[in-house]
């Protein structure tokens, strides 16, 4: 199958019904996606595809065929991820690259109605959620962050 | 010098980077060359014994390991010793585990088959009517019948928790790698190497140097990778030994919950003395822990749970009594709070209770009866100038308008409720003098490294631990890193439990802090190196003074501190289908001082979802002795809809014996969470004394 991943463009031969998830850790080797679960109930391998955020334990392969798929390794320097880093929305870490995957496909400022009803699928046992919200919330644009 | 303090400000976490890029490595991101998969064949029956095993595996191409493959001795040792690392005849729960395959491809061992025959007996599952205790505790404080003789009022109570699943998102997993001398090295997802050091020496009878144990990049533990990481690495190193090869043993989420450790579930009854004014005069309480099938920390957990049972009230005359009895179930362990969650759950709905009865407002009693410094417990500890309990409360009453709002709420189908709490910092009574731990400071030439057998499991270990050797040292926090916790490297600092890391080995490392500093005197740390050499500091755990317990009597100092915490939550009923909403949630905690406070935060943040959880939604249902909800679809934690918002206040009171002033955080929130929302319940009127609070058990109670 030939998608873009991550803006590169990839080429790999795998089953069409592999699970996107088996596809990024094993053939690809980028372990960033985790699995808490494989059943569609975490969001630990939350990726975005063609910008929506699907859960890849439970996509095949073939559903991305010639979409662009990112991963947390996709992510440069994402004001989200100094964020998480700075206002503990990471502890253990494991639903971390899902949670931000998740979280910039809510888009600029999201309400924490908006965060609440888009993270609804992302769990984390660690924070709460209370922390990932003050991170989204304050991984706005670097200049009002200073200012406040 | 200028330079601002690493400890108390919010220094980034050493973790974070590798975290939010995808780079931090947890197990299942690694993998070796010629690595094996590993299976685990498990009983499908509660009790009995197992009569033939037939693999239908070609043998060629598979490694199986049975009981006759271990080396040394077949257990997992920890306590106790009565725990098995494979089965041989006799079973005592559904997915205990049998054999061990192991195959390069994953799929063909998924594929692959046992049969297994048994003869089965008749299992127990009521914690009441076992005939096997594995623990029995009694502590005594003056003399009840004389308590409730002063008595104007005796409340009794019965109150249940159950099952929880820890639910750390990363499911457990280790590899273990031959290390070319009969020996292994064993990488993990685990909260202790050196117990999974020790218990793997035990069972493949090997020396020390043959055993090295490495903590990769842990994703949660919450007490469930306290001691099972023993089991699962004793497995896979059984494999690797026998293939030669390396042997990846990873659990999916089903199999995780299925057999894994779980929080014991209680029975606690209570039966209290009061005067009409609101005076405890007498507490009686007899607490019922089910072990399941084997002892693991049972013995442990009762203990804790039983230190905690009266609560953090003063009374002249205390008994309690407690146990924990085996079952036919996956056995119970370890699980933030360790006991104390149970035990303090009944405490506070009954202290509710007793204001009802006594027709006066809940605060007013708590008020009156709250330990203040002087004060002593049930063990017979006079507690010092850190006990805040009184400050805790009225902080947390002030912050809610805890009265107006009760009244306000009063017939709306809304509740507001509160609990106050307590937990010990460290290993209970003479735990902490037997681990004996030990820390060691390295110096480099920026600044130090740490060397520390505690793990970093998502708490900010690394984090708070490199503030207090920068601080103490004098250097910057970055100049400070901290070395994985690898056996081969670090030394044995107790395990990563108890609320201890921060006290206990967050003050051996101030103290080889502080002897580096002396040494070094005017030179810099490079500049020491150019002229005396490396430099090494190892401290080892020295009791404070004024510590002292005895374990035959049960008496004495049970911790050296406590922490002191008091929720406040409101809950919402929902008339038509009973649910219990939580709307608000408030908590106050004094953990002495909090070297990170947004690191101590998000523990206290975390934790109170967690109790949340534990309080509405968290039901393990077991059906002839087996988990029956195994799996993340219809066992329900916490999602961002189920989790109010959580308003933390975090009361200083530095504690002198800490570091930087500072106690234990990581358990304590997980007290408060479940009384508090079921008083809440309460107000709103539905007298409910079992946990999880679930639409059915609120209707059969409304009903009642
Ligand atoms: S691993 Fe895909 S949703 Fe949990
Ligand atoms: S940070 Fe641990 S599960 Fe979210």
């Amino acid at each position: 199958m030939r998608f873009t991943l991550n803006g590169k463009r990839t080429r790999v031969d795998v089953h069409p019904l592999a699970r996107l998830l088996d596809v990024l850790r094993e053939e690809l080797h980028l372990t960033g996606t985790k699995e808490g679960c494989g059943e569609g109930e975490c969001g630990a391998c939350t990726v975005l595809i063609d910008g929506h955020p699907v859960n890849a334990c439970l996509v095949p392969a073939a559903h991305a065929e010639g979409a662009e798929v990112t991963t947390i390794e996709g992510l440069r320097a994402h004001p989200l991820q100094h964020a998480f880093v700075e206002h503990g929305g990471a502890q253990c870490g494991i639903c971390t690259p899902g949670m931000i995957l998740a979280a910039v496909a809510l888009g600029p400022k999201p309400s924490r109605k908006a965060m609440q009803a888009g993270l609804a699928g992302n769990l984390c046992r660690c924070t709460g959620y209370s922390a990932i919200y003050r991170s989204i919330e304050k991984a706005r644009p670097a200049r009002k962050r200073k200012r406040r | 010098m200028g330079r601002r303090g690493a400890v108390g400000s919010n220094v980034l976490r050493k973790d974070g980077a590798g975290k939010v890029n995808g780079r931090a490595l947890y197990l299942d991101d690694l993998s070796f060359p010629g690595m094996l998969h590993a299976r685990t064949i498990r009983s499908t029956i509660p009790a009995g014994t197992i009569t033939r095993v037939t693999p239908r595996v070609a043998t060629r191409e598979f490694i199986v390991v049975d009981h006759r493959d271990i080396p040394g001795r077949n257990v997992v040792a920890l306590i106790d010793d009565d725990q098995p690392c494979l089965a041989e005849k006799r079973i005592r729960h559904v997915a205990e585990p049998i054999l061990v395959l192991a195959h390069e491809d994953r799929e063909t061992l998924l594929g692959a088959t046992v049969d297994i025959e048994y003869r089965q007996t008749t299992p127990n599952y009521d914690p009441l009517r076992s005939d096997v205790t594995f623990k029995q505790i009694a502590i005594d404080k003056g003399h009840v019948a004389d308590g409730f003789a002063r008595a104007d009022l005796i409340v009794d109570g019965e109150y249940r928790t159950r099952h929880q699943e820890q639910l750390y998102i990363e499911p457990n997993g280790v590899i273990a790698v031959p290390d070319g001398h009969g020996g292994v090295i064993v990488y993990g997802s685990l909260q202790c190497p050196y117990y999974v050091h020790r218990a793997l020496k035990v069972l493949l009878g090997l020396p020390d140097e043959r055993v090295r144990v490495i903590q990769t990049e842990t994703g949660g533990g919450f007490g469930g990778k306290e001691e099972y990481p023993s089991m699962i690495a004793g497995h896979a190193a059984l494999a690797a030994i026998k293939s030669g090869r390396p042997v990846k043993l990873v659990y999916d989420r089903v199999e995780d919950m299925l057999a894994t450790t779980k929080r014991h579930p209680s029975i606690v009854r209570h039966r209290t003395g009061v005067t009409k004014d609101g005076r405890l005069t007498a507490i009686e309480i007899d607490a019922t822990f089910d072990g399941g099938a084997y002892a693991t920390l049972s013995a442990v957990v009762l203990s804790r749970g039983l230190i905690h049972a009266s609560g953090p009230y003063r009374c002249d005359h205390v008994k309690i009594r407690g146990r924990a009895t085996m079952t036919n179930t996956p056995p119970n362990g370890a699980f933030r709070g360790f006991g104390a969650p149970q035990t303090q759950f009944a405490a506070e709905v009954h202290m509710d209770r007793i204001a009802d009865a006594l027709g006066i407002d809940p605060v007013r009693l708590r008020e009156l009866n709250a330990f203040r410094p002087g004060d002593i417990t049930a063990t017979g500890q006079t507690l010092g100038k850190d006990c805040s309990a009184l400050t805790v409360l009225r902080e947390a009453v002030k912050r809610t308008d805890f009265r107006k709002r009760r009244k306000a709420l009063k017939g709306t189908g809304r509740g507001i409720g509160l609990a106050l709490f307590f937990h010990g910092s460290g290993f209970t009574g003479s735990g902490e003098v037997k681990l004996a731990s030990r820390a060691t400071l390295q110096l480099t030439e920026r600044g130090a490294r740490i060397l520390v057998g505690s793990t970093e499991i998502g708490q900010g270990t690394r984090t708070m631990l490199a503030q207090i050797v920068a601080d103490t040292l004098g250097v910057s926090y970055d100049a400070v890193d901290v070395n994985d916790a690898d056996t081969g490297v670090v030394p044995d600092s107790g395990p990563t439990v108890a609320s201890r890391t921060c006290l206990i080995v967050g003050r051996l490392l101030q103290r080889a802090a502080a002897e580096m500093r002396e040494r070094l005197g005017d030179l810099s740390p490079s500049q020491y190196l150019k002229k005396h050499g490396p430099l090494v500091v190892t401290t080892q755990y020295e009791k404070p003074e004024k510590v002292s317990w005895d374990d035959t009597t049960y008496r004495g100092d049970a911790y050296e501190s406590y922490g002191w915490g008091c929720d406040v939550a409101e809950v919402q009923i929902d008339p038509v289908t009973s649910q219990a909403i939580p709307v608000a949630f408030t908590t106050v905690h004094e953990i002495g001082r909090a070297i990170h406070p947004g690191l101590a935060r998000g523990q206290i943040e975390g934790g109170s979802a967690q109790g949340i959880g534990w309080a509405l939604l968290e039901e393990v249902v077991i059906r002839d002795g087996r988990m029956v909800n195994s799996s993340l679809t219809n066992y329900i934690i916490p999602t961002t809809l189920d989790t109010p918002p959580i308003e933390v206040q975090i009361v200083d009171n530095p504690y002198p014996q800490g570091p930087f002033g500072a106690k234990g955080v990581g358990e304590m929130p997980i007290d408060g969470p479940a009384p508090a929302i079921i008083n809440a319940i309460r107000h709103a009127g539905v007298d409910i004394r079992e946990i999880p609070a679930s639409p059915e058990r609120i209707q059969a109670c409304a009903s009642r």
